[in-house]
């Protein structure tokens, strides 16, 4: 089967690319293993945060956080989104001196999406926190989304425009003639002059087929959640100096997060929760809410994400003609989505990006 | 408690206990942990404490508990009650609960005898307060000597709702209706295992016993009873089912249900076990050897949590496991393990000459199983209906996995305990498909709900 594009990966980031790319009239097919979103794009927390990112990701995300607001323009579906803040709560003066420092950084970039509050807002905005905290870093439009709602709307509406997913397409092999990329598969062969490799989790592999390695490590951040409580805290909460994500769904569950890995048996694709870290992080949710010691949680899990060494991704043409790059989100890939698939559709179409991806080039690591 | 065993055997029913009475034999180091007060499981619930007045009304067998938990009671074997399990791995690394203590302890041995469920299958009403598993209503009259005063209607189909319908009769219980789920031709289906099955008759002799008592005591045995529905505003009123193309409505405010027993597969899926869909059985269990070994090493399964066998089986199975975890163990040499073990294969082949009679007669229609009416509710824990699945299911949502992180199907408290089954059966007849071993939920942990203070006590000595 011939095509304009071969996608290979169907999570967020592809189906992402192949709506932007249908919409400017090029015919898209994606390969997916297994049914699209099945690891990281399917299980991630779903934060939609600016806050603390990455000052190379600041341009990428406010620009895609215009996007979240208005979601249902792009995709008819508004994917499960809030948005009630994130903060970075501080627990002593060394946390709040690390916000300042943040908080000066940003400003200086130029950027106001992230101011400082004192403890006093802190606790009118989060009535339940520990006595101890002192203030926080805010970003007051930030919030959260449904992973796997986004991901099937990207996807059905990637097909409502004509893009051609393929299940049980695992790629075999790569190879190149006439100018055009073969990608081999159980069902059957596609060609295409252009290759987007948004594999997540195997996309060194991908990466590797058509001649460049890449240091991407897998791993598989945990998360829990617990049972239905009355609403206490509106905001995604976020902490200084410990690994932690927190936050009340619209249901009344906690869903907590703190980025400590699971085992991870990444051929059988088989992960296994590391109590060992997880009490971590039920400690850490208890220091900063002790009241909820008695909250049952209901379920754990971990999926599988691709981290690079320097936990930026690589969002980038390749080295060879035709290849374009979008993977190694290491774990904070949820909310950029829209915009890489915008990015990856001016690469392929105008062969430059109007936002900034300079540090996101595969070459960093060549 | 100690932090390792040789051989942690989890459930104190028929199959842990006589594992556990072996290993002991044999100067094994063994603990026996389980969620109850007191050993039995759930087929010999209570038979320490009970009168010898209701041993009477429950019938025969429950003599042969008492003899089963005597012979562990003087064993030297360990024993943990109110101990749950909520996380168990390939390595023997069992997450447990006891008296608001977390551990985690390790074993070279497990063995998993924690038996069966009750096989839950949503129908209209199902939710409704008045509708109870006969399960529940067995462990009340066991335990408590509860029973209903207001009479009730008894439907399903399985050995168990004949049971307890005798065990309720000897107790006085007004008994409305036995309405039998399972459909007329089962019978003929069954005929061709009876010569086998007669060579176990004291089973037929017994559940013909039952089926002649209720008779006998005016309770209408209807067959051939379909579309079961429960009916009432915010409280069980009456049921209804169809009958020879008719409707029937039956006033009450407690109906019992009990469609059989499956395996409970939690705990062997989350160590990562091999399973497969067993179609005679109508329910997953794992993939074992002659000895009740997993695919995974060191993780034995004996009970019905390898597949429905019964109680007595169970003992065997039990027996035959802790044979083989002696020998592995180096404690018997394998002439002694083939020895020992011939006694228990003899019995067990004989026991289980029933049960190809029993799946047949026994064997739930699949409109029952997977045309669920689509405003029924199937996931109780987020009341997710028939209908959402389906409508999934259009938007090409064809697995359970992905149903489950679309709908939230699944994802409550129960861990899909009540509606992993349907959801499965449901996606089989929308896609025509008969059931598969991958079509089940993965198990995400804690097995049993755990709180944030009793994770947090774990592993005290970590850091950030």
């Amino acid at each position: 089967m011939k095509a304009d594009v071969i996608i290979i990966g169907g999570g967020l980031m592809g189906a992402s690319s192949a709506l932007q790319l249908s919409k400017l009239g090029l015919k898209c097919v994606v390969l997916d293993r297994e049914h699209p979103g099945r690891h990281s794009s399917g299980v991630s927390a779903g934060g939609l945060r600016r806050l603390n990112r990455h000052p190379a990701e600041i341009p990428l995300s406010v620009a895609a956080a215009a996007i979240w607001h208005n979601i249902e323009d792009l995709l008819d579906n508004d994917c499960g989104t809030h948005f009630p803040g994130q903060i970075r709560v501080a627990e002593n003066a060394a946390d709040l001196e690390k916000l300042q420092q943040r908080a000066r950084l940003v400003a200086g970039l130029g950027y106001d999406h992230e101011e400082m509050i004192d403890r006093d807002e802190l606790f009118q905005l989060v009535p339940g926190l520990s006595p101890h905290c002192v203030g926080g870093l805010i970003c007051r439009d930030d919030g959260f989304g449904q992973p796997f709602h986004a991901l099937t709307a990207f996807r059905h509406k990637a097909t409502r425009l004509g893009v051609d997913f393929r299940i049980g397409a695992r790629v075999d092999e790569i190879d190149r003639r006439k100018g055009l990329w073969q990608v081999h598969t159980p069902l059957g062969k596609f060609r295409a002059p252009i290759l987007v490799n948004s594999a997540g989790s195997w996309a060194h592999r991908i990466s590797e087929a058509v001649g460049e390695s890449v240091p991407l490590q897998p791993g598989s951040p945990m998360m829990m959640v617990t049972e239905r409580l009355p609403r206490f805290v509106e905001p995604v909460l976020g902490a200084a100096s410990r690994k932690l994500s927190f936050k009340q769904m619209p249901n009344g569950t906690l869903l907590i997060g703190g980025a400590h890995l699971a085992r991870l048996d990444f051929n059988h694709e088989r992960t296994e929760i590391e109590w060992r870290k997880m009490a971590v992080s039920a400690r850490t949710v208890l220091a900063l809410f002790p009241q909820l010691e008695d909250v049952r949680i209901v379920r754990t899990w971990a999926g599988v994400e691709a981290f690079m060494p320097d936990h930026l991704p690589v969002i980038s043409p390749g080295q060879e003609a035709g290849v374009f790059h979008a993977f190694g989100f290491s774990a904070h890939g949820f909310q950029l989505s829209p915009v890489v698939g915008q990015i990856i559709a001016q690469l392929i179409t105008d062969g430059t990006s109007s936002l900034p991806i300079e540090a996101f080039s595969i070459k960093r690591f060549q | 408690m100690k932090a390792h065993y040789p051989l942690l055997i989890i459930g104190a029913g028929p199959a842990g206990l006589s594992a556990a009475i072996v290993a002991a034999e044999h100067g094994l180091d063994v603990a026996v942990i389980d969620d109850q007060a007191a050993p039995g499981g759930q087929i010999y619930r209570a038979i320490e404490s009970i009168s010898p007045e209701r041993i009477k009304q429950l019938g025969g067998d429950y003599q042969r508990g008492h003899e089963l938990v005597a012979q562990f009671r003087a064993s030297s074997a360990e024993y943990h009650p109110h101990t749950s399990v909520w996380s168990l791995n390939d390595r023997q690394e069992i997450g447990i609960l006891t008296q608001d203590q977390t551990r985690i302890i390790t074993a070279d041995h497990v063995l998993l005898a924690n038996g069966a469920m009750e096989r839950p299958i949503p129908f209209k009403g199902w939710t409704l307060p008045g509708v109870m598993n006969a399960g529940a209503g067995q462990v009340m009259f066991k335990q408590a000597g509860i029973i209903p005063e207001d009479g009730v209607v008894m439907a399903g189909s399985g050995p168990l709702l004949l049971l307890l319908a005798w065990q309720y009769l000897h107790a006085g219980v007004k008994i409305r209706a036995l309405l039998d789920t399972s459909p007329y031709n089962n019978l003929l289906r069954a005929l061709p295992h009876l010569p086998r099955a007669l060579m176990a008759h004291h089973y037929i002799t017994r559940g013909l016993h039952y089926q002649n008592m209720i008779k006998l005591a005016g309770v209408p045995i209807i067959k051939g009873v379909s579309r079961l529905s429960a009916h009432g505003d915010n409280k069980l009123e009456k049921i209804s089912y169809r009958r020879h193309g008719k409707t029937h409505e039956i006033e009450t405010d407690l109906l019992l249900v009990h469609f059989g027993v499956v395996p409970q597969t939690h705990l062997s899926r989350a160590a990562g076990c091999r399973h497969s869909w067993d179609n005679n059985q109508q329910c997953l269990r794992p993939q074992l050897d002659e000895w009740g070994a997993t695919s995974q090493p060191g993780l034995f399964i004996a009970g019905d949590n390898a597949g429905i066998g019964g109680a007595r089986t169970a003992e065997h199975a039990g027996r035959l496991a802790a044979f083989q975890v002696l020998f592995q163990q180096g404690i018997i040499d394998q002439a002694q393990r083939d020895r020992e073990a011939n006694k228990d294969r003899k019995w067990m082949r004989d026991d289980l000459h029933i049960r190809p009679f029993l799946e047949k007669l026994f064997r739930h229609p699949w409109g029952l199983l997977a045309k669920t009416d689509d405003d029924t509710i199937v996931c109780r824990c987020e009341e997710i209906t028939a209908g959402q699945i389906r409508a999934e299911f259009q938007q090409g949502h064809s697995g359970s996995n992905q149903v489950k992180f679309i709908t939230r199907s699944g994802m409550g408290p129960c861990q899909g305990r009540q509606c992993m089954l349907a959801v499965a059966h449901i996606l089989a007849n929308e896609s025509n498909q008969p059931m598969h071993d991958d079509a089940f939920y993965k198990v995400r942990p804690p097995v049993t709900p755990l709180t944030l203070g009793q994770l947090a006590s774990l592993y005290p000595e970590e850091q950030e």
